[in-house]
C-alpha cells in the first residue's frame, strides 16, 4: 500500500485492519499522533486528512492511499514551531502532554472550519457564526485533556485565532449549564 | 479485530453485487468501533467512501436530496439546510464531535448501532447482537435505555440525533437492492421495533444500500431541536426534541414532533400532534400533547426519570417555539 504523510511517501505492506494511527505509530515511526482510547472517544489520535481532522483510530489506512495525511511531525518541527504548537508552549496548554499533538490537530483543523463560517450547537445564529470562547469549548469537545489544562488550551487557540481576550464571567457560566436543565 | 476481505467499489451497482454478508464501510465510525470489539464480524467490508453519492442538490419539489456519503459536518453547515431545515443543522450539531461529524455519513447515520453497555459488552447477553441469547439490560444499568417501543427481548434506544430530526422532516430514504432495483422509503417506514427480533433494525433487506436522503419541501413553522444529556457537549441524548410547530391566527395550525433517547427507533407519535392541533399554544395544550407521549412509557428503574424528563422537555420545547 503507498500513503502520503506530511508531504512524504510511503510504501508498506499492511493488514487490511490497520488504522491510520496504528499505521503511523506502528510502521512508519511517526508517534506523535497518541492512542487513547481507540474507539473514538478521547481525541487524542487526531490527525488531518486532506485537512479535514478526524479520529485517526477509527479509519482504516487501506481507505486512504490516494488521500494526504498530516500528523503533529507535520505541522512544525523543533525550532520550526506551528502557530498554534508556539502558543500551546506559551501558554503552558498542558501538563502530561499526552493529549497535546491530537488538541494541536484538532484546533488546525476547527480554526479551518470556522474560517469556512461551519456552525456549532453553540452558534445562536448558525448562518453567521460568532467566535468566542464558548465555541472554542464546544468545538474543541472532542479532545479530552485529563490534565484539566482547558482554560491554557482555550488561550492559546484563542490568542491564534486572534480574537479578543475574554474570560467569561461566573453568570455567564451559570447560563450556558443551566440551558442544558430543564426546568 | 477479526480479519475480513477488503474491496473498494467503484459504483453503486458494483457494491451491491458484492453480496449480503458484505458491509458496506463510509465514514466506518461506528462499524470499527464495533469491529474492534467483534460486536461486528464481517467477513467482507466494501469501501463505499469514493462512490460518487456526496453532493447535495436541490429537488424539484422545493425539497433537499442528500448523498449518503455526504459527511454529518458538511450538511450540518450548507446554507440551504441552515437556511429550510435548521432542526437538521440543530440535531447535526448536537451530536459526536467535530472530528467525528467530519468522518460520519449521512447513510451511516441513520443506521449506527445502539450504545446499549450490554450491546458492546460480548461477555454479556444481548439478543440484539446474540438473538436468543436474552437482556442483561432489563434489571441491569439501563439508566440510557428506553422507555417507549420496548419488549421484554430488548430496552436497546436509537443513539442517533440526526434521524430524529429526519423523522420530523418526513425524509424518504432512497436505496439500491442488490437486483438493481430501487426504492423509496418513508423515515416512518425504515426502522423497526424490538419484539421478538431486536437484531432485525429496519426494512433494509441484506446488501441494499442507501444512497440519498431526501427531504419534502419544508413546511411551514418554527423549528428547534432540544437536547438533554448528561454534559454539555459530546454525549449522547436522555431525551432529545425535534420540533417544528406553525401557528397561525392563535391557533397551533401544524406540528411535526420527534423524539431521541426514549425509544428504539427515533419516535414519532400521531397522537401527540394530534393533542397540539387546532389548540391556542397554551401550557394545557402542551401537557396534553406530553401526556399522548408518554402514555405507553414503561420505566426499568434506572431510566423511570425519562419519562418526566420526556414531558419537561417538550413543553419546554413547545414553550419556546411558540413563545407561549
Amino acid at each position: 500500500m503507498h500513503f502520503t504523510i506530511n508531504g512524504r511517501l510511503y510504501d508498506v505492506g499492511v493488514d487490511v485492519r490497520t488504522s491510520i494511527l496504528d499505521l503511523c505509530r506502528e510502521h512508519l515511526g511517526l508517534t506523535g499522533a497518541k492512542k487513547g482510547c481507540d474507539h473514538g472517544q478521547c481525541g487524542a489520535c487526531t490527525v488531518l486528512i486532506n485537512g479535514r481532522r478526524v479520529n485517526s483510530c477509527l479509519t482504516l489506512a487501506v481507505m486512504h492511499q490516494d488521500d494526504q495525511i498530516t500528523t503533529i511531525e507535520g505541522l512544525g518541527q523543533v525550532g520550526n514551531l506551528h502557530a498554534l504548537q508556539a502558543a500551546f508552549v506559551r501558554h503552558d496548554s498542558y501538563q502530561c502532554g499526552y493529549c497535546t499533538p491530537g488538541q494541536v490537530c484538532s484546533a488546525v483543523g476547527m480554526l479551518d472550519e470556522v474560517e469556512k463560517g461551519w456552525p456549532s450547537h453553540v452558534s445562536k445564529d448558525l448562518a453567521a457564526p460568532r467566535f468566542d470562547d464558548s465555541e472554542i469549548s464546544e468545538r474543541m469537545s472532542g479532545n479530552l485533556c485529563r490534565c484539566g489544562a482547558y482554560p491554557n488550551i482555550v488561550d492559546a487557540i484563542r490568542e491564534v485565532a486572534g480574537i479578543e481576550s475574554k474570560a467569561r464571567t461566573a453568570d455567564e457560566k451559570d447560563a450556558a449549564m443551566a440551558s442544558e436543565v430543564v426546568a | 479485530m477479526k480479519s475480513f476481505i477488503y474491496e473498494k467499489a467503484a459504483t453503486p451497482e458494483a457494491a451491491v453485487r458484492a453480496g449480503a454478508a458484505a458491509r458496506f464501510i463510509a465514514g466506518g465510525t461506528n462499524l470499527l468501533d464495533l469491529m474492534k470489539l467483534q460486536v461486528e464480524t464481517p467477513a467482507k467490508l466494501v469501501d463505499i467512501s469514493r462512490l460518487d453519492l456526496a453532493g447535495i442538490d436541490d429537488g424539484d419539489d422545493g425539497g433537499l436530496t442528500i448523498g449518503a456519503l455526504v459527511p454529518n459536518s458538511d450538511l450540518a453547515a450548507d446554507p440551504r439546510v441552515i437556511g429550510r431545515y435548521e432542526v437538521l443543522s440543530r440535531a447535526l450539531l448536537a451530536g459526536a464531535s467535530g472530528q467525528l461529524r467530519n468522518m460520519a455519513s449521512t447513510g451511516g447515520n441513520l443506521l449506527q448501532r445502539t450504545r446499549c453497555y450490554y450491546f458492546y459488552d460480548t461477555a454479556a447477553r444481548c439478543n440484539k447482537r446474540e438473538p436468543g441469547s436474552g437482556c442483561d439490560a432489563i434489571g441491569g444499568e439501563n439508566r440510557i435505555l428506553a422507555v417507549l417501543g420496548t419488549s421484554e427481548h430488548c430496552i436497546a434506544t436509537h443513539p442517533s440525533d440526526m434521524a430524529v430530526a429526519m423523522r420530523a422532516l418526513n425524509a424518504v430514504i432512497l436505496t439500491l437492492k442488490p437486483d438493481g432495483d430501487s426504492r423509496r422509503i418513508s423515515i416512518h417506514d425504515l426502522y423497526c421495533l424490538p419484539g421478538h427480533t431486536p437484531h432485525i433494525e429496519t426494512v433494509l433487506e441484506p446488501g441494499e444500500l442507501i444512497t440519498h436522503i431526501a427531504l419534502p419541501k419544508p413546511q411551514l413553522g418554527k423549528q428547534a431541536y432540544r437536547k438533554v444529556r448528561d454534559r454539555a457537549s459530546y454525549a449522547f441524548a436522555l431525551v432529545s426534541v425535534a420540533a417544528i410547530v406553525h401557528v397561525a391566527d392563535g391557533k397551533i395550525a401544524s406540528a411535526s414532533l420527534a423524539f431521541g433517547g426514549l425509544g428504539p427507533m427515533p419516535w414519532k407519535d400521531a397522537a401527540v400532534e394530534a393533542a397540539l392541533m387546532g389548540r391556542e399554544p397554551t401550557d394545557a395544550a402542551f401537557a396534553a400533547a406530553a401526556d399522548a407521549l408518554v402514555a405507553q412509557a414503561k420505566g426499568h428503574g434506572a431510566n423511570d426519570f425519562k419519562i418526566p424528563l420526556a414531558r419537561r422537555t417538550l413543553i419546554a420545547t413547545l414553550r419556546d417555539l411558540t413563545g407561549a
